[in-house]
């Protein structure tokens, strides 16, 4: 795809960690291996190509995979807010082989809720060019198109004159 | 649900009639609202809802806004919030599992 687009996107989860305390949920981002515990799928999926992770406002966190594919992937991150136990705010780049797919800025809250954490993540994104891997957008406009049809389908009663 | 803004729009009945007409051609506002008993701000609201979902898109010229659908910018932007979700909603599902695997006090 040559033709230069841009969408824009943005997105909310909640989860609760019952039993743990926002610092160590916390603490699962602001550690290398805290994080390499759940970041990325395990398994023997993909190999590290490329890590780096400097946890501070100003610091870069990067990420480099191979997948089994063969397709490359990178996350490329600078952090720009950190609130220890709290918040942390960071944007990057998502990267596909030498496509840069998507701009964004994402943050993370940590609450302390009833001797656990409320977790709250908000991703805010500018996304480039649309995807060209293997008709994976052409399949995302098929399903969305066919559970819109779904939607339409259902009865519309509303006062017609 | 990725999809949470879209079906947000058209979990109303009237936004649904609106995507209905306007699957047929662009129109203005005014023909848009015509076929409902609601005054025309509340017209505007439900276009508010419908152009912040990306499914609708409006643009006025001289006194008249006229509305179309927007599938192509709706798809990208939905393509890009399902990737962006699905990996994180498995990335916390690991994140809960790594967490309770390692209770509070025990070192990580």
């Amino acid at each position: 795809m040559t033709q230069h687009s841009i969408a824009h996107g943005v997105f909310h989860i909640e989860r609760t960690y019952p039993g743990v305390t926002p610092r160590r949920v916390f603490d699962a981002f602001a550690t290398e291996s805290g994080k390499a515990a759940w970041f990325v799928a395990g398994g023997n999926t993909w190999t590290l190509l490329e890590r780096e992770f400097d946890f501070r406002p100003g610091g870069r966190e990067r990420l480099k995979t191979r997948w089994e594919s063969g397709i490359v992937t990178m996350f490329d991150a600078i952090y720009f807010d950190i609130v220890p136990g709290e918040r942390i705010v960071y944007a990057y780049d998502l990267w596909h082989e030498d496509r840069k797919l998507s701009v964004s800025l994402a943050t993370l809250e940590f609450h302390a809720v009833d001797g656990g954490t409320k977790f709250k993540l908000c991703e805010q994104g500018a996304f480039l060019d649309g995807y060209d891997d293997a008709g994976a957008r052409e399949h995302g406009t098929n399903e969305l198109m066919d559970r819109m049809e779904a939607t339409l389908s259902e009865p519309v009663d509303v006062a017609r004159p | 649900m990725s999809l949470d803004l879209t079906f947000q729009a058209l979990a109303d009945p009237t936004r649904r009639a609106m995507v209905e007409r306007l699957a047929k051609g662009p129109c203005s506002v005014s023909e848009l609202a015509q076929p409902f008993a609601m005054s025309l701000p509340a017209v505007y609201q439900h276009l508010q809802m419908l152009e912040a979902s990306g499914l609708v898109a409006s643009e006025k010229v001289g006194r008249v806004r006229t509305c179309r659908m927007e599938p192509a910018a709706m798809s990208l932007a939905e393509t890009w919030i399902n990737r962006r979700r699905t990996d994180w909603e498995a990335r916390l599902d690991r994140l809960g599992e790594h967490l309770r695997r390692h209770p509070d006090g025990e070192p990580q």
